[in-house]
């Protein structure tokens, strides 16, 4: 892999920072890539603009930002308007359609993280939870086994099974829109 | 955020670290045992980690009430024999102006790391600038030798802690670590390296008998041994200028040996506090001469350029101050242009055009709006030179 850059964008206290974190932790220190995460926000506690960076790669990394995302994850309908059209050609766009209603673009895949994180997990906090585990299997970047093993090293105490269920949800999901995309084309 | 940070089971195995987390393991490694500081966006984490690191190795950390205070601390615990360190950004750094000249003065050795956010005043506490460069050369007030580093990436946010440190004992002066907000919170696989790899300085010590010790007596090096509080060399300490003896003088034939002494001390040594990182130089037309978060946007410029068959190449400065004149100078000889990228208006490249009196031409790229200058811009320039 010669340089992978993914974009995680939403509101402030969605869990994107954390979710990067994680990210990179899962790439650099279990699957052993190079790994530089960013992060980008406001003064504010909560609310606000928000926004984590993850590039992956096999060298060493000079630029730490991302240039172009190949991969883009938008969890509100103001960061799909500000960045959907920053996106590779052949890049992957993820957005969570609880909030996202406009993907702006049909190549989107739309999956509804804070709602699964609501119903199935039983926690909203854990969206961006659901969201990486589908992020893993849509694009493949991570590892399930490394991105299970980040997770669980970097939440709060106490909180693992309720995590394992959140991302084990995600993972789910994403393996259901595959499923449900393979059988529209056939 | 403090599951996977470092204790001594880490050593050798891959971390995902922050610049800023990178310094405080830097300062640990380097023996760093006293922290006093107020937390500050961007410079935070390392206040945080260190709160909770030190106690740890049986150091001690103080949340003092302002940062002037902080650096007051500092200077304390360095003349009882400790290794200091505080950290902060831009606001902060200003309120500690005053004390580093104290430092200054006294020899103190302390380090201080200035994360800087855009300014003035709050500015822009969330977001990057490099706007710090000639207050970390000139905001304490009077003539002065300072060193001042610049750290580009988690790695070397570790190392650069530790040569701040080592620099700091061998000379008998704060040294400045600068970084930025990109330095201090991108997250970088980092292995720290084991105890005993990296060389860890200690302060000179008097040895002679203590009623012959003169504390600020000249010798070869121009740095008097260091005693501390409560090992029996008696001295005052004062921001007065002052006499060998360490009490306050207005002699001129004392004055003026003891302020060319301060700058003797540091300008007698360049080879060792002078560093660059020379990066594709060797047979570069046109030169970047970058620091900080910039040096790493100019790295992949400078290959993005040499792709499209441009001969560029990249001058990382590590020390801003005292400016490495004599590590520039060839290049200026030598090269078409040189580009400047600076996240100011122009504190380093000021400097670059004082240094080159019309050897060569001297270009500059400046971004204030808080954001990072991108790969491309600099690539649009090198294109064009």
């Amino acid at each position: 892999m010669k340089r992978y850059e993914i974009r995680l964008a939403g509101s402030g206290g969605q869990g994107l920072i954390l979710a990067g974190i994680i990210l990179a932790e899962a790439a650099g220190v279990h699957d052993g890539k190079f790994v530089c995460q960013t992060q980008s926000y406001g003064p504010e506690a909560r609310g606000g603009a928000s926004k984590a960076e993850v590039v992956i790669s096999d060298e060493e990394i000079d630029y730490p930002q991302v240039i172009k995302p190949d991969l883009l994850l938008c969890m509100n309908q103001r960061s799909c308007e500000a960045y959907a059209f920053d996106l590779k050609p052949d890049g992957l766009m993820v957005v969570d359609d609880s909030f996202v209603h406009d993907t702006l673009t049909t190549l989107a895949v739309p999956l509804p993280f804070t709602k699964i994180a609501r119903e199935e997990v039983g926690r909203e906090q854990t969206a961006n939870i659901v969201a990486l585990g589908a992020l893993a299997v849509l694009s493949g970047v991570v590892s399930l086994a490394s991105l299970k093993t980040a997770v669980l090293a970097r939440i709060p105490p106490g909180t693992g099974e309720l995590n394992e269920k959140a991302l084990d949800a995600g993972i789910a999901a994403a393996g259901r829109y595959l499923e449900e995309k393979a059988g529209k084309s056939q | 955020m403090t599951a996977n940070l470092t204790d001594p089971t880490n050593q050798g195995r891959p971390l995902l670290l922050q610049g800023n987390e990178a310094m405080v393991e830097g300062a640990l490694y380097a023996g760093c045992r006293f922290f006093a500081g107020y937390p500050i966006t961007p410079a935070t984490e390392i206040s945080e980690v260190m709160s909770w690191r030190l106690p740890a190795v049986g150091g001690t950390f103080i949340q003092m009430e302002d940062e002037i205070a902080s650096m007051g601390a500092v200077i304390g615990a360095s003349l009882a024999g400790g290794k200091a360190m505080t950290a902060t950004s831009g606001p902060g750094f200003s309120l500690m102006q005053e004390n580093l000249g104290f430092a200054c003065i006294a020899e103190v050795p302390c380090v201080i790391v200035n994360v800087m956010r855009g300014g003035p005043s709050t500015g822009l506490p969330t977001h990057v600038s490099q706007g710090d460069v000639q207050q970390a050369r000139w905001g304490t007030h009077g003539d002065h030798p300072i060193i001042v580093l610049a750290a580009a990436t988690t790695r070397e946010c570790f190392d650069l802690t530790v040569k701040a440190f080592n620099l700091s004992e061998k000379y008998r002066t704060p040294v400045i670590l600068l970084a930025d907000e990109v330095v201090g919170h991108t997250r970088e696989k980092i292995v720290l390296p084991p105890a005993g790899t990296i060389e860890v300085v200690e302060r000179i010590r008097p040895t002679m008998p203590p009623e012959w010790y003169i504390p600020y007596e000249d010798n070869l090096r121009g740095v008097p041994p260091m005693g501390i509080f409560g090992d029996g060399y008696r001295y005052h300490v004062t921001g007065l200028t002052h006499d060998v003896r360490g009490f306050p003088t207005e002699r001129p034939d004392e004055i003026v040996p003891f302020m060319d002494r301060l700058f003797r001390k540091i300008n007698q040594h360049f080879a060792d506090i002078q560093m660059v990182v020379e990066d594709l130089t060797e047979d570069a037309e046109v030169l970047v001469l970058a620091y900080g978060s910039v040096a790493r946007s100019a790295k992949r410029a400078v290959r993005e350029a040499r792709a499209r068959g441009v001969k560029a190449g990249l001058l990382q400065l590590i020390t801003l101050w005292p400016f490495p004149r004599g590590l520039l100078e060839p290049h200026l000889r030598r090269v078409k242009a040189v580009l400047v990228p600076e996240l100011n208006r122009g504190q380093i490249s000021r400097e670059v055009k004082r240094v080159n009196q019309g050897m060569t031409r001297i270009d500059t790229l400046n971004r204030i709006d808080g954001r990072l200058i991108t790969p491309a811009e600099i690539l649009d320039r090198l294109v064009r030179m």
